[in-house]
């Protein structure tokens, strides 16, 4: 059976609610994160494939670089985030994180 | 003797990319997990280039395996501790992990399937200068606005994440 469009959005699929599995599971502040990226990953997958089989131009890729400059962006004020409360609560675990004075 | 290898590529790749963020949900040591997520990320540019998506293949290895991996492999080292202090940590939610994951991938099968897909495979081109283009004059405010996202996100890391002695 020839690769078609669909197999590619299955495993974007797959690949996003391991990512919603990751960030709902996981108690370690940069396993959070690394859930979110695999679901920025995941919309990634899609945008591409749409690109190739549907519409035939670049628009599909570019909007994936954009994706990818903010995810980015984003992994760095998250672990900036993360970095300060550390400097108070001493731990990465979001459970410890549950106070709003220091 | 007709070699299936896009259909081989494919499934060669998807494994590549789904065992791994399996093992990512699961495994215990965060630096572990750190790596098992570069061999997803790594899956990923794969299917970038089995798609024809040659730059972004490229730009996903250099951008997210060599800038935001490195990233989180720093945060990971910079927010060890030993878990024995851990005071009020709780254990993973596996349960709730799966069974949100399983609810919304079962809605998204449900839709993919239903859905009557116009598509129809363009020939893969070398897409390097195209991305070039449209960055320019099709996308240039979103390139323009993306800039300055990046020169925010820059200054407004390094100041959240500094040392506040004397405050």
């Amino acid at each position: 059976m020839a690769i078609g469009l669909t197999h590619y959005l299955f495993l974007s699929a797959v690949l996003f609610c391991l990512g919603i599995a990751v960030l709902v599971a996981r108690r370690n502040a940069i396993a959070i994160l690394v859930g979110l990226e695999l679901m920025l990953n995941a919309a990634g997958i899609n945008f591409v494939a749409f690109s190739r089989y549907v519409t035939g131009g670049v628009e599909g890729q570019v909007i994936t670089v954009f994706v990818i400059i903010l995810a980015a962006a984003e992994v760095a004020i998250a672990l900036g985030i993360v970095l300060n409360i550390f400097q108070h609560v001493n731990s990465a675990n979001v459970d410890e994180a549950d106070s709003l004075r220091h | 003797m007709n070699v299936p290898f896009e259909a081989l590529l494919f499934w060669t790749l998807a494994v590549v990319t789904i065992v791994p963020a399996v093992v990512v949900l699961f495994v215990k040591d965060i630096v572990r997990l750190a790596f098992w997520f570069l061999a997803t990320l790594a899956g990923v540019a794969g299917i970038y280039l089995l798609l024809g998506a040659d730059f972004l293949a490229f730009t996903q290895v250099l951008v997210y395996i060599g800038g935001i991996l490195i990233l989180i492999l720093f945060g990971v080292m910079l927010t060890h501790r030993d878990p024995l202090f851990m005071k009020k940590g709780k254990k993973e939610l596996f349960v709730p992990g799966v069974i949100s994951g399983a609810i919304i991938l079962a809605l998204l099968v449900q839709v993919i399937g239903d859905t009557g897909w116009f598509s129809s495979p363009h020939e893969p081109k070398p897409t390097t200068a195209g991305i070039g283009y449209a960055l320019l004059s099709d996308f240039v405010l979103p390139f323009e606005v993306a800039s300055i996202v990046l020169l925010v996100a820059l200054v407004g890391a390094a100041n959240i994440a500094r040392r506040r002695d004397a405050d």
